[in-house]
């Protein structure tokens, strides 16, 4: 039904898409789980902050549940080599998760200024190690990671779980974070007012401004330090998924190439720029829903610019280049990804739409005077 | 070779993980369910009681739901951290339904249950139960998507090994999703889900009872529990998932497995009741039988046999043997000589690869192995006896024992005297665990059952390990078991403390605790301040 080479292509988008879906939705609440120590000061400010995610978080945390369920399906050794091969750091990431459903459920739970401080600051670590982590891994990536595969296919990390953070991926760790929190933030401008909305504006502020300059520092880093990979042999795009048999070198600035070749990519960093500073400009005078939108755009922009500068390589190996995983080649059988894209491709739009649904029917802006007469109902 | 000690800790650390994971997991498929019906009874006659019972209700389903969430996403993980090769094996088709799962059904669910807890005000009182209806029904196809990922283990059908790739891969999704082991797991798991949310809100309903507090509340929320409860367990007797063993040799190999049936007897086989399984003498010490009941429950006639686990051996001695040639031929290939015999040779015996893989235990070259190293093999090829003659034993005592109790409960209730059998009250209070003793056991007799395949004949498990170091195993189990324990304790602290509390948690004043007559000081100050 579908040829080998637009399905390879179409899963390529689509874990883009989810991953995109991730970040703007769960992204927005791990931003606020981030800034909610600092922007809410008394018990009834935290949960004015809790409660603006409280319908939505768990559903937002599907994005990244769909993203991982996807990964297995459509590129199974993807998932394979990158979940085994950074051990330690998805088991920190998997071990902070766990503490977001029990913060949100449990928190309101008991009303002890001890209790609800602690859940707090679960909240605040359970929310923002991912987006470190999965900023970190992503500089991983672009800076290729040892792995290399035997005759069986098997797969062997070579490297140490301390060398994942090395400067450059600290780096697109910060801008991960920078980016979560710009996005939380105006989220909170828009749909909280006062002081929190107030203190938030000032936060989101600050996120963009740190995101535009780490970004663009990364950006720089890529072009000037940081090998790219470049597959010398020929590319065969309808072959069967064996990541083994091509030939790969790596190359100083090698990660530019997709750019010079179709400058138009150049839109995605941009889109990521000038949002950002549409995002900081637009909370600083007040205006949430717009800010959101920026925000929500510029996050787009960074994924999008990293996914393509790296095109078609999604997981390049540092110790065998010619191992590299590509889109081309990590991905399942064309039967399994036709079955697949005919879930996603219904089950898509569908899950959008109930999910604006319910956003729609929860839209409000979240005040003390509420969570006051709610006491026991709000979260 | 493989590091049988990584083996072991990573079967270990997946084991725990997911029996606790299905601590919290029935309990929320069954509970969804009991709160749509008594949410639909409250917007059908708008009585404000079963609003209270399904908000009630659902305070301690959430309370289960959040643990259920959290413990969920290890077994996201876990594929790739732990059993790498295994995701690479055969992600192509063990990935597809876990992928469909989170697309059609964790979304649904996640997404309404944050309008079951906090749209009651925002919602009108049909897009409130629709909410709760989609939500359990996400629950449930969430249940059963994972089963049918579950039963491609258990029966891989709808496959093939291809050996360019080196991976298992999908050749029919109908077949996957129409597995008749798919079809009898998903109702056992699932209506023994129901059969645990009745028993829990049955059991609280009569420590309520018992103490004489809220009773029109407790005495509806008991009616409620016992009618699902006596639909669901007669399902899970009933439709026991024995059907299903008649599949393909390993199941064979569980059902002998759990009737330590060391020799093929003539049918209809006896089921042993009780008993000790001694696997050196090759019999069962001390049995107690009934005649002909094993061959009626497990091949549903009088005249098919129960192969026996010495002929089951014999049958998978042949095969690691033929599997041996199948690897010859993998080599070959593999190499590049794809000539036509090799070809040929390799497609005749490509269904027995997986038995020649269980011989890369002993040997890594597989084509070379010993008949030493072939009997060992044959040996690992049967799963252990005793854990699971006992482990079935357990669960099938613990489903007939809460049958009587769902019967008799069911019988007084609808006779309206529930209230004076307080004896009956108070064995259905102390029997709160037994769900979880049968699920457990359950599960043990499924997964452990399956041994030593992670996909029965296909490919076995230890070799579906990642290359981890024993050490990163161990740090993370032991980090697993500290954090899961901490985890525990802080959910059974809340669950105690809500259950004991009950509906006056609600805060609307119409219960028990918030009459000032009735609270005793240090559960009325707990009301106060929740």
């Amino acid at each position: 039904m579908f040829d080998y080479e637009s399905l390879k292509l179409l899963w390529w988008a689509l874990i883009g898409i989810l991953m995109i879906g991730f970040a703007v939705t769960a992204g927005m609440d791990m931003g606020v789980g981030g800034l909610l120590l600092f922007v809410g000061k008394s018990d009834n400010e935290r949960r004015v902050v809790i409660n603006t995610v409280g319908a939505h978080w768990d559903g937002n945390q599907v994005w990244f549940i769909a993203f991982g369920g996807c990964l297995f399906a459509a590129w199974p050794m993807v998932y394979a080599t990158a979940f085994s091969g950074f051990y330690f750091v998805m088991m920190l990431t998997l071990f902070s998760l766990f503490l977001r459903p029990l913060a949100f459920d449990y928190r309101n739970k008991i009303n002890s200024p001890r209790w609800r401080n602690n859940w707090d600051k679960a909240l605040f670590v359970g929310s923002m190690v991912a987006p470190l982590v999965f900023g970190v891994a992503f500089g991983n990536l672009l800076e290729g990671v040892p792995f290399s595969f035997d005759k069986f296919l098997r797969v062997t990390y070579t490297g140490t779980y301390l060398g994942l953070f090395n400067p450059f991926a600290l780096l697109s760790g910060v801008v991960s974070v920078a980016m979560i929190i710009m996005h939380g933030g105006t989220w909170l401008v828009m749909r909280t007012n006062e002081q929190v909305a107030a203190r938030s504006a000032k936060a989101a502020q600050i996120a963009s401004l740190v995101l535009i300059a780490s970004f663009a520092l990364a950006g720089a880093m890529v072009a000037r330090t940081i090998e790219g990979f470049v597959i010398t042999s020929e590319i065969n795009t309808t072959a069967l998924a064996i990541p083994t048999t091509k030939h790969v070198v790596t190359e100083l600035g090698a990660w530019m190439h997709n750019y010079k070749l179709q400058p138009l990519l150049w839109s995605f960093p941009a889109l990521g720029i000038i949002m950002a500073l549409i995002a900081g400009l637009m909370a600083r005078a007040g205006k949430g829903a717009l800010a959101f939108i920026a925000s929500g755009l510029s996050v787009t922009g960074v994924i999008l610019t990293a996914g393509t500068a790296m095109f078609p390589f999604v997981m390049p190996s540092s110790s065998v280049p010619d191992h590299s995983l590509t889109l081309w080649d990590t991905v399942a059988s064309q039967y399994t990804l036709s079955v697949i894209s005919i879930v996603a491709l219904i089950m898509i739009p569908v899950i959008l739409l109930y999910t604006t649904w319910c956003y729609y029917q929860m839209w409000r802006t979240v005040t003390v005077e509420e969570i006051i007469q709610n006491n026991h109902s709000a979260y | 070779m493989i590091n049988d000690t990584l083996v072991e800790l990573s079967r270990w650390q997946f084991a725990i993980t997911a029996l606790f994971h299905f601590l919290f997991v029935p309990l929320t498929i069954g509970m969804s369910w009991i709160l749509v019906i008594m949410e639909s009874v409250y917007v059908i006659t708008g009585r404000q009681i079963y609003r209270d019972m399904t908000q009630f209700w659902g305070k301690l389903f959430g309370i289960n739901f959040a643990l259920g969430v959290a413990t969920g996403l290890t077994m996201e993980f876990e594929f790739g951290t732990n059993w790498a090769y295994f995701s690479q094996y055969v992600g192509d088709v063990f990935g597809a339904p876990l992928a469909i799962e989170s697309m059609m059904a964790f979304f649904l669910e996640s997404t309404f249950v944050g309008m079951f807890f906090l749209g009651w005000d925002r919602l009108s009182k049909r897009q409130h139960l629709t909410g709760t209806f989609v939500m359990a029904l996400g629950t449930n196809l969430s249940a059963l998507w994972i089963l049918v990922g579950n039963a491609w283990m258990q029966n891989p059908v709808g496959s093939e090994f291809n050996y360019e790739t080196m991976r298992m891969e999908m050749i029919s999704f109908s077949e996957l999703l129409f597995n008749p082991v798919a079809q009898v797991k998903f109702i056992h798991t699932a209506a023994a889900g129901y059969v645990t949310g009745a028993m829990f809100v049955m059991s609280i309903s009569s420590y309520y009872i018992l103490k004489g507090r809220d009773l029109p509340f407790a005495k509806r929320s008991f009616s409620v529990a016992s009618g699902f409860g006596i639909a669901a367990i007669l399902s899970v007797l009933l439709l026991g998932d024995e059907s299903g063993y008649e599949a393909g040799a390993v199941q064979k190999a569980k059902l002998a497995a759990i009737e330590a049936e060391y020799h093929t007897e003539p049918a209809p086989a006896d089921f042993t009741l009780i008993g000790l399984p001694n696997d050196k003498e090759m019999h069962t010490d001390y049995s107690v039988k009934i005649p002909y009941a094993l061959g009626i429950i497990a091949t549903r006639s009088l005249d098919k046999q129960v192969t026996g686990i010495n002929d089951l051996k014999k049958g998978n001695e042949a095969r690691i043997r033929n599997g041996m040639i199948a690897y010859s031929y993998l080599l070959k290939l593999q190499a590049g000589e794809k000539t036509q015999v090799n070809l040929t040779g390799f497609n005749e015996t490509k269904q027995d690869l997986g038995y020649g893989l269980l011989l890369k235990r002993y040997t890594e070259n597989v084509v070379d192995a010993s008949e030493e190293q072939i009997t060992k093999a044959v040996d690992d090829s049967i799963p252990p006896v005793a854990p699971l003659f006992f482990a079935f034993r357990i669960m099938v005592g613990s489903g007939m024992a809460m049958l009587c109790l769902f019967l008799l409960a069911f019988y007084f209730n609808a006779k309206r005297v529930i209230e004076q059998k307080r004896w009956l009250l108070k064995a259905i209070l102390f029997a709160l665990p037994l769900p979880w003793v049968a699920i457990e056991t359950g599960w043990l007799v499924a997964e452990l059952g399956r041994q030593p395949w992670s996909i029965s004949e296909v490919f076995p498990t230890f070799l579906s390990v990642s290359n981890l170091t024993v050490s990163d195993v161990l740090t993370s189990m032991i980090a697993f078991i500290s954090v899961y324990t901490i985890m525990f304790i802080i959910e059974m602290f809340l669950m105690i403390k809500f259950a004991r509390i009950g509906p006056s948690s609600l805060h609307t004043g119409r219960y028990h605790f918030e009459q000032a007559a009735n609270a005793p000081s240090g559960l009325r100050q707990q009301t106060l301040e929740s």
